[in-house]
C-alpha cells in the first residue's frame, strides 16, 4: 500500500511538472500573452510594399501595442498588398484620417505596423480602410538610391 | 554463386518478415490499449512512474547544460553579427523544435528503454511470461501494453520539461554570465516564436515517445531468454531507436518546413 501511494505521487508529480513545462513553453516563449483580445474591431490598409510583415505582427501607436495583423494578401487588379490587422474595441477613437506605416523595431527586429493620430473627427470603425500608408523601407532599395546619389555628384 | 544469391534472398525475406511482423505486434498493442487504460489504469500509472518520473533527473541536468551550451555558442556566434541578443530566439528555437525532443528520446532509450527491454527480455528468460500463459492470462495487455502507454505518456512531458530547464540554462549563461538584456533575451523569443513551433516540438515528442517506448517493448519480447540474448536485445533496443529518432526527426522536420 505504501509502495503504490509513493509511486502514485511520484508519478502525479511528474505529470504535474509535465504539464507546467508545457504551460511555461506555451505561454512564456511565444507572443500569444501581450495581446489576446476579443472584442475587436477590422481595418484594413493597402501598402506598395509591405517588406517582410507577416501574420500576428503588432500594430501600435505610440508604441503601445493596440492590435495585431491577421491577414496578408495581394490584390491582382490594383498590385498592392492588402493588410487585415484588428485593433481592440476599447480603443475606439482612432481618427480616419491616420496614417499607418510599416516600421521595424531595432535595426534587425521583426517589422509591426505603427499607426501616427490624423486630426479628422470621424473614428476608424469595423470595416474601414486606413487612406494614408507609408511602405515599408527596404534596405537594399534605400542602399541602392545611395549608391545611385553617390555616384551621381561624383559626375558633377 | 547459386547459395550466394540464395543467402541474400533468404535474409531480404527475413527483413521483411520481421518488419511486418513489428507492424502485427504494434497493432496488437493498440488493440488493447483501450481496454487496458479503462481498466487497469493502475498498471500504467506504474510505468509512467518507471520511465517518466525516474527519468527526470538525467533529462533535467542534460536539459540544463545542453541549454547553457545553446547560449554560449549561440551568444560568441550572434556576436559577431551583433545579434548577441536573438540568441534567446537561438535557443527557444533549437530547443523546443529539435534538441529538446530529440536529446529526450536519445536519452529516453538509454535510460527507460533499456530498463524496459531487459525487465521483459528477463521475464521470459525465467519463464515468467510462460507462467501467465499457463495461467489463461495474456502477457501481451497484462505486460506490454502498460509499459508502451507510459512511454509514450511520459515522452512529451519529459521533452516538455527538458526544452524549459534548457531555456532556464541558456537564461543563465547569456543573461547572468554574459550580461545579455534580459528584457531583450525573452521578448525577442516571444515575438518569435509561435504555437505551431511548440505544437511541432510536442508532436515530434509523441511519434519519439511511441518508437523508443515500441522498439524496446518488441525487443524485449522478442529476446533470445538467454542472459546473452537480454544483453543484445537491450544494446539493439538503443542502437535501433538512436537510428529511427533520428530519421524521422529529418522526415517530420522536412514534412513540416
Amino acid at each position: 500500500m505504501r509502495q503504490t501511494r509513493s509511486v502514485e505521487v511520484g508519478t502525479g508529480l511528474f505529470v504535474l511538472l509535465g504539464m507546467g513545462a508545457l504551460f511555461f513553453l506555451t505561454t512564456q516563449t511565444t507572443g500569444g500573452d501581450d495581446f489576446s483580445v476579443d472584442d475587436t474591431y477590422r481595418v484594413e490598409a493597402r501598402f506598395e510594399n509591405i517588406g517582410s510583415l507577416r501574420n500576428r505582427a503588432p500594430v501600435a501607436m505610440s508604441g503601445v501595442t493596440i492590435g495585431r495583423v491577421t491577414n496578408v494578401a495581394f490584390d491582382p487588379v490594383t498590385l498592392e498588398a492588402v493588410v487585415e490587422f484588428v485593433i481592440d474595441s476599447q480603443f475606439n477613437q482612432i481618427p480616419d484620417d491616420s496614417d499607418a506605416s510599416i516600421l521595424t523595431s531595432g535595426i534587425l527586429g521583426s517589422q509591426y505596423i505603427g499607426l501616427q493620430a490624423g486630426g479628422s473627427d470621424i473614428y476608424l470603425e469595423d470595416g474601414s480602410e486606413v487612406m494614408f500608408t507609408q511602405s515599408a523601407i527596404v534596405l537594399e532599395n534605400l542602399i541602392g538610391k545611395f549608391l545611385v546619389n553617390a555616384g551621381s555628384k561624383d559626375d558633377d | 554463386m547459386t547459395r550466394l544469391i540464395r543467402d541474400i534472398y533468404d535474409s531480404g525475406i527475413e527483413f521483411v518478415r520481421t518488419f511486418g511482423a513489428f507492424q502485427l505486434f504494434f497493432m496488437q498493442l493498440l488493440r488493447h490499449t483501450p481496454t487496458m487504460l479503462v481498466r487497469r489504469f493502475d498498471l500504467v500509472v506504474k510505468q509512467v512512474f518507471n520511465t517518466g518520473a525516474l527519468s527526470l533527473v538525467i533529462i533535467m541536468v542534460s536539459g540544463l547544460f545542453v541549454g547553457g551550451v545553446l547560449g554560449l555558442q549561440g551568444y560568441s556566434n550572434l556576436a559577431r553579427f551583433n545579434a548577441e541578443d536573438s540568441v534567446g530566439v537561438f535557443a527557444a528555437f533549437g530547443l523546443v523544435k529539435e534538441l529538446g525532443p530529440v536529446i529526450t528520446a536519445l536519452l529516453f532509450a538509454g535510460r527507460a528503454g533499456t530498463s524496459l527491454a531487459s525487465e521483459i527480455g528477463l521475464m521470459k528468460a525465467t519463464d515468467q511470461l510462460s507462467a501467465m500463459e499457463m495461467m489463461a492470462v495474456n502477457p501481451v495487455p497484462r505486460v506490454l501494453v502498460p509499459r508502451f502507454l507510459g512511454g509514450v505518456i511520459a515522452m512529451p512531458f519529459l521533452a516538455a520539461v527538458f526544452s524549459m530547464i534548457g531555456l532556464f540554462g541558456t537564461h543563465l549563461v547569456a543573461v547572468e554570465l554574459l550580461s545579455v538584456d534580459v528584457g531583450a533575451f525573452w521578448q525577442q523569443m516571444q515575438m518569435t516564436v509561435d504555437l505551431e513551433d511548440i505544437n511541432e516540438g510536442i508532436f515530434k515528442s509523441l511519434v519519439f515517445g511511441v518508437a523508443a517506448s515500441l522498439i524496446a517493448v518488441w525487443e524485449g519480447y522478442n529476446a533470445i531468454p538467454t542472459a546473452e540474448g537480454v544483453g543484445r536485445a537491450t544494446t539493439r533496443t538503443v542502437v535501433i531507436t538512436a537510428i529511427a529518432v533520428l530519421v524521422f526527426d529529418f522526415m517530420i522536420t522536412a514534412l513540416m518546413l
